[in-house]
């Protein structure tokens, strides 16, 4: 009797292990199939014919041209084209580039004798697009990650919403959904999807009008303060401008290599 | 071996509660519905696969879509000479912006529940 | 052997459902919080992580501190441990449950926990934590469980089993490790960025288990027929009184290089805990309280007399317990995010929910901690009639 049910049980549960990893492989089999028998694999994807590319894509803030009005106007112009939400309790808020003052943006370098100009300055800061990210390195699940041209993006459909991006992250430069934000957002852009609750967001150098030709929302509305291009190309206007200024990046003794440059 | 009848209490209990769903649903079930298209569709004629490929595999489609837009940054689906912008709201819905009669409908209809719409825009939604 | 665990005495009954009631309640929260959002908790988007992975991070700890039961018996043949260590493993089977359901319960899209599985990613330590923690959970099933069924037919456990155990000794350090190196690989986190981080997680583990498991211990001694016995206790005790004082020189460790170099990134974080930063303190009151209570307990536990004594035991347990898990928990991760990157100071405190919810994860773990000792002892009592 005991023998019966044990031998009844350990048949059982080889079975279930067995047929569970069976659908597993059911899993992958389809997901193959679908790609190589589906029509669908008869297409093929390129690029828009007016896409921006580079190999590394940078941005240069000239911090000397740079005022309030200039800051506030990049912030609304991102966060309206990127359905940004407004909380208004500030545990929820959600940022993809804002003002800060010199010494929240570059805490490590707190001078005593910073020169007054620095000081009351307003310093756009968002996401570093590191060359080498933190963030990425901590993901489970490739939800974020390094595109080619070095920007780093967020796969929205498959995060998690785990948040170890945001504590990897040196520059606090993630948000987290932490409700649903479409009833926050005042004035939708059905161009660009929204996001859901429980899942991260951040800057992505304007991934989608890259793709279209268009220089990031930011870029267009920094009245020349924000300079965006290849950092990969020696002839680029972003490299000049780094020849010729001196230039710091937040944080850069952690080794993240951050890809936004500050000429002050 | 005495505990017979409650054993097989246990199991019509069981059977009872597990086939639950079909003999609650006998005799209601209702006909396939069928995809309303809209004028603008009608007029295309073709769809970007044929018609019952779509049926069947639009969602393997889309999964493609997203993933080489999200992933590779590749925003053009060339197939038969004709080139579409890999964009549920921007593409998929242009042409049928009847979500209501042309999505949701079959959808229902199969329990499928997907969440595209959780953050993609429909564009007769907006007022 | 299962069936133990449905045979009961009334306060038995009323013991698991009270269990039952909370986690219905806790239930309805967490439904809550799937619909809504974590925004139900206080967690902000300075502190990212809170009551829920500090649950996790102190709970690991407590599921490795088995080994300071399989250590003495099967590697130094230590007997008198023989009569406990299945105990121990069966806490690390319930406290692992407990850690896979807190960070169930911290995912902001928990429908998607497969994508771990599904896209592998060998460079995020969270993967490694999934296979540790799983592998950890059955490995002590198994063990405990078989050891538990040849104890029952009085015949010496399978050999197949002996590596297993072996095995569950590094697997042991290396679930504590691997929840270390979460926190410890990340380069703008200052208070983290040490590696005393792990040997301190486990110090403090070796503290806070054995603590809980001598409780344990007092418990199924008052309740059931069952002596868990006085020598086992004792040497018990020691283990305590070692893994605490261990904790505490590496906290004093870190606290020297902190201070002593006065580099801000690492100072700021310990300033902000136990004195508060431009006037934000939430934590130092209970920081404080953490510190008193791990200095008494280690006190009490050094002083033979005071040690020996079963009620004054029982007292430093408990002060240890929960000086560790103030610590460990809400200090270290709260801690940890507080100031922010750009160096502002938001706190963090739980909200009523995100503790109710927590609440619920803990009866989950009494209950399959009450299951298993049910039948632990059950066995037990039957060998001795």
């Amino acid at each position: 009797m005991e023998n019966n049910r044990r031998s009844f049980l350990k048949f059982a549960g080889i079975s279930a292990v067995g047929l569970s990893s069976l659908s597993l492989l059911d899993v992958f089999g389809t997901g193959k199939a679908v790609a190589s028998t589906g029509q669908s694999a008869e297409g093929i994807y390129k690029n828009e014919d007016n896409a921006l590319t580079a190999q590394r894509w940078g941005m240069v803030v000239d911090t000397r041209k740079l005022t309030e009005e200039i800051c506030s106007d990049m912030e609304k112009a991102c966060h309206q084209i990127h359905n940004v939400p407004e909380f208004e309790e500030k545990r929820h808020e959600i940022k993809w580039i804002w003002e800060t003052e010199y010494k929240h943006a570059f805490p490590e370098k707190q001078d005593e004798f910073l020169t007054e100009r620095l000081k009351e300055l307003p310093i756009p800061v968002f996401c570093n697009h590191c060359a080498n990210p933190p963030c990425v390195q901590a993901c489970p699940t490739q939800a974020t990650f390094q595109r080619k041209d070095g920007i780093v993006l967020m796969d929205f459909h498959r995060c998690i919403g785990c948040r170890f991006c945001m504590a990897a992250c040196p520059y606090g430069s993630r948000s987290f959904n932490f409700r649903d934000p479409r009833p926050a957002i005042k004035d939708e852009n059905p161009k660009f999807p929204t996001r859901m609750k429980g899942v991260v967001e951040k800057c992505n150098f304007c991934a989608e009008r890259l793709a279209v030709g268009q220089a990031p929302a930011c870029v267009e509305a920094s009245e020349g303060a924000l300079i965006f291009g290849d950092l990969a190309n020696p002839d680029s206007e972003v490299r000049a401008l780094l020849k010729e200024n001196y230039a710091i990046r937040r944080k850069q003794n952690l080794g993240s290599n951050p890809s936004v440059y500050y000429l002050v | 071996m005495n505990d017979k009848p409650k054993i097989i209490i246990g199991l019509a209990i069981f059977l009872a509660v597990f086939t639950f769903p079909f003999w609650y649903n006998h005799g209601a079930a209702s006909t396939a519905p069928k995809p309303e298209l809209t004028e603008k569709a009608k007029a295309a004629k073709k769809c970007i696969l044929e018609k019952e490929q779509m049926r069947t595999e639009h969602m393997q489609l889309l999964n493609d879509w997203r993933n080489t837009v999200v992933r590779d940054g590749q925003h053009v689906y060339e197939i038969d000479g004709k080139e579409y912008v890999a964009s549920l709201t921007n593409t998929c819905l242009e042409c049928h912006s009847n979500k209501a009669e042309f999505c949701d409908k079959c959808h229902l209809y199969t329990s499928a529940e997907p969440y595209c719409w959780t953050c993609h825009t429909i564009p007769k939604e907006k007022k | 052997m299962l069936e133990k665990a449905l045979k009961g005495n009334k306060a038995y009954w009323i013991w698991v459902f009270s269990l039952l009631g909370i986690i219905a309640v806790g239930f309805t929260f967490y439904l809550k919080q799937l619909d809504f959002g974590l925004g139900i908790t206080g967690m902000n988007r300075d502190v990212t992580w809170g009551f829920y992975i500090a649950q996790f991070t102190f709970l690991v700890g407590v599921a490795a501190s088995a080994v300071m039961l399989v250590i003495p018996y099967y590697l130094h043949h230590y007997k008198a441990f023989g009569k406990i260590t299945i105990m121990g493993e069966f806490l690390a089977i319930a406290s692992v449950i407990m850690c896979i359901l807190f960070i169930i319960a911290d995912l902001g899209q928990p429908m998607r926990l497969l994508n771990v599985i599904l896209y592998p990613t060998p460079n995020s330590m969270l993967f490694w934590d999934m296979i540790v923690l799983s592998g950890y959970l059955v490995i002590n099933l198994v063990v405990g469980w078989n050891v538990l069924d040849a104890e029952r037919n009085s015949v010496p456990p399978a050999n197949w089993l002996k590596p297993l155990i072996y095995l569950s000794v590094p697997w042991a350090i290396s679930i504590h490790t691997v929840t270390a190196y979460l926190y410890c690989g990340l380069p703008g986190r200052g208070f983290w960025l040490t590696a005393v981080l792990a040997p301190r997680f486990l110090a403090s583990a070796f503290a806070a288990g054995p603590a809980f498991l001598i409780l344990l211990c007092f418990i199924v001694r008052k309740v059931t027929n069952f002596d868990p016995g006085r020598e086992q206790i004792q040497t018990l005790a020691k283990v305590v009184v070692y893994g605490s004082c261990a904790n505490m020189f590496f906290f004093l460790c870190e606290v020297f290089v902190a201070m002593y170099s006065q580099i801000p990134e690492h100072m700021d974080h310990l300033q902000y805990l136990f004195f508060g930063l431009h006037g934000h303190g939430k934590l130092v009151p209970w920081m404080w309280t953490a510190m008193a209570l791990i200095v008494t307990g280690i006190i009490l536990l050094l002083i033979p007399a005071a040690r020996q004594n079963e009620k004054v035991l029982a007292v430093a347990c408990v002060f240890t317990f929960i000086g560790i898990w103030i610590d460990k928990g809400m200090g270290m991760v709260a801690g940890g995010f507080v100031p922010n990157p750009l160096h502002e100071v938001n706190e963090y405190f739980p909200t009523f929910p995100e503790v109710m919810i927590a609440i619920a994860v803990y009866a989950t773990g009494f209950l399959i901690l009450t299951f298993l000792y049910k039948v632990f002892v059950g066995v037990k009592e039957e060998l001795n009639a």
